[in-house]
């Protein structure tokens, strides 16, 4: 019963922050000295590449956000858009939605994120737990502490060092990309190797540079449930040594481990964008960063948003997923 | 060899000298706060140093000749647009310090201030206060401030870029300080002076600020950290100090004309160098500080 109430708490929080991220790309445009929007779709037709799709588009704006109407009509049609996922159009690509914009782009950064995430928390967890246990093999204390300092690096900052290592002056993998220019785009196994290929030095970056950071929490969570009675007691019985570390130590200090994991894999979109400009690989980060180049605010709302959307959900999630692998929580013990 | 408790080993003196020392003592005993405030130290010292003796005028476009590798003329080298990248280095070090450093201390008064009035006044302040944070706390702070940054009309200076970073920078000392605020509230010695009739203020001021420095201390370097971090990427992306030679532009600018292609490695080593000591330093001094802040977590 206690965890529904937090339950609720929660989805009420969900709520508040995406409506805060949609008012945020809601005020912003208008709190500026001049609407950056307007200025932008304003110089785009003045400068007349494509006039006719551009005086579309201006109308498609006008009409959308309905300037002559009351701000707060303006601020509830908005909302109603967004939470349909009507994002909008593309400035630059006019006739392209927001939407299949980031549809596109979205497996590229799943696929990448998700496989990165997964290799690194479980290294990580697996060397923290190992690192804590007096039985470990020695030259795992020495090399931890250099990886642990690899946690401070930011996932590009590693990347342009790997980028420059292994593709400037090694010539192992290729500098940039997501597959190679002359490939062509299919379900074959060339083209699936080269994309695999491709995302090696993206991958490897993502995983030493977060490494670190899960192997440190599992240290001390497994540091603290060696203090256990419990761990005594299975030592006293006789257990063995792989038992005792697997079945008594791991799985009772993996839990925090496990709401980690689910934050981090909702903010996987949020944590690629600088990976991907790095590494120019074709994902949500380069769409946002190439959407900031040529000023596309649309685009750049409309991806800030999805992320905002999927941080929160992944945090509900985690409460939804947390009865379930701690049983006092479904009983309401722990409080 | 040297004792490991120097309350213990002295007889009590009151020379301010004295207290120092016993005050700095654990902390110059932790290896990693040591290491990475020397670290930081010679960054600064570089960036300092520098600035003196070398024009760093020369950090601006035009000012040399074009991709042209270390030379006894441009010791660093010069990338594509003719700037010297030593006099880059320098002054990118300390611009990016200084964007740090500003939003890293507003983003912790501010956010100490909140989380004082939250914590000591309780009730629906606290609790508005707390819901606030806690909503901001779950959006990723670096797209909010690529939205923020990308709606500023034209190139921001370095100290716009700073007051755009620490409009989040206080969410983290804001939670963390309050609930270390409510814990000390509990203690004796507070429950002590407010029997013996101090005034909320004053058991704010004297009972509770004092406590709470080292802790505040390992909040800011957090913060500066943080802000760094932020400021390096929104630069990455072009969003930020156009004009300015920060480190993060650097990286951006690298990026744009291909330095990887061209292959001009000694304009893709020395930003990195200069960001990756920094990163480092910080990281070093923040676990040493939260190791002396927090004695629990000593002998891990």
């Amino acid at each position: 019963m206690l965890w529904l109430g937090t339950l609720a708490r929660r989805i009420l929080v969900l709520v508040a922050v995406v409506v805060t991220a949609a008012t945020l790309n809601f005020v912003l445009p208008k709190l500026a000295p001049k609407n950056p929007v307007a200025s932008k779709l304003i110089e785009m037709s003045e400068t007349g590449a494509s006039v006719g799709d551009i005086e579309s588009l201006l109308k498609v704006y006008e009409a959308k956000f309905g300037l002559d109407r009351p701000i707060v009509l303006q601020y509830f049609d908005y909302l109603g858009s967004l939470f349909t996922f009507d994002l909008g159009y593309s400035i630059s690509f006019y006739p392209t939605r927001v939407a299949d914009l980031i549809l596109s782009a979205l497996p590229w950064t799943i696929g990448l994120l998700f496989t990165a995430t997964i290799i690194a928390f479980l290294l990580g967890t697996l060397l923290g737990a190992l690192v804590a246990w007096e039985k470990a093999p020695k030259f795992l204390q020495v090399v931890t502490p250099g990886i642990m300092v690899l946690a401070a690096l930011p996932y590009y900052l590693l990347g342009l060092v790997l980028i420059y290592l292994f593709a400037f002056v090694w010539h192992v993998f290729p500098l940039q990309g997501g597959y190679s220019i002359l490939a062509f785009p299919g379900w074959n196994w060339g083209f699936v190797l080269d994309v695999l290929y491709h995302s090696l030095l993206p991958a490897l970056s993502i995983v030493l540079a977060s490494v670190g950071s899960w192997a440190l929490a599992m240290r001390g969570m497994m540091v603290t449930v060696q203090g256990e009675d419990y761990m005594l007691y299975s030592e006293a019985n006789g257990l063995r040594p792989r038992r005792r570390f697997l079945h008594y130590g791991v799985r009772n200090a993996i839990l925090p481990q496990m709401t980690a994991l689910a934050l981090q894999l909702g903010h996987i979109a949020a944590g690629a964008v600088l990976v991907e400009r790095v590494f120019l690989y074709p994902g949500v980060g380069m769409l946002l960063f190439r959407a900031i180049e040529r000023s596309d605010y649309f685009v750049i709302y409309g991806v800030v948003f999805i992320i905002v959307v999927m941080v929160a959900l992944s945090m509900l999630l985690v409460d939804l997923l947390y009865p379930l692998l701690d049983p006092r929580i479904r009983t309401g013990a722990a409080a | 060899m040297r004792s490991l408790q120097p309350a213990e080993a002295a007889p009590p003196k009151t020379g301010i000298g004295e207290i120092l020392a016993r005050a700095l003592g654990p902390a110059l005993e932790n290896p990693r706060l040591v290491f990475g405030l020397a670290l930081l130290g010679s960054l600064v010292l570089f960036g300092l140093l520098g600035g003196l003796l070398y024009d760093t005028d020369l950090a601006y476009p035009l000012s040399g000749p074009i991709a042209k590798a270390p030379s006894a003329a441009h010791p660093f080298g010069t990338d594509t647009a003719g700037r010297d990248l030593l006099a880059t280095t320098i002054l990118g070090t300390l611009l990016t310090l200084k964007v740090g450093l500003i939003a890293g201390f507003i983003g912790v008064a501010f956010g100490a201030t909140l989380a004082f009035v939250a914590a000591f006044y309780g009730g629906w302040t606290d609790r508005v206060i707390s819901a606030i944070t806690d909503v901001l706390l779950t959006v990723p702070g670096l797209l909010v401030l690529i939205v923020l940054a990308s709606s500023f009309p034209g190139s921001m200076s370095t100290t716009t870029m700073a007051l755009v970073i620490a409009s989040l920078a206080w969410r983290e000392p804001a939670r963390q300080i309050r609930a270390q605020v409510l814990v000390m509230r509990e203690s004796n010695y507070v429950l002590m002076a407010r029997l013996s009739g101090s005034s909320g203020p004053a058991i704010i001021f004297t009972e509770l600020m004092p406590n709470l420095l080292p802790y505040l201390a390992a909040n800011l370097v957090h913060a500066v950290a943080a802000a760094v971090l932020a400021s390096v990427g929104l630069e990455a992306l072009g969003l930020g100090a156009r004009e300015e030679p920060t480190l993060g532009m650097t990286i951006y600018w690298l990026m744009v004309e291909g330095a990887f292609v061209r292959g001009l490695w000694w304009w893709i080593v020395e930003p990195l160098v200069a960001l990756i000591i920094l990163f480092v330093a910080m990281y070093l001094i923040s676990v040493g500080l939260d190791e002396f802040s927090n004695p629990r977590l000593r002998n891990r």
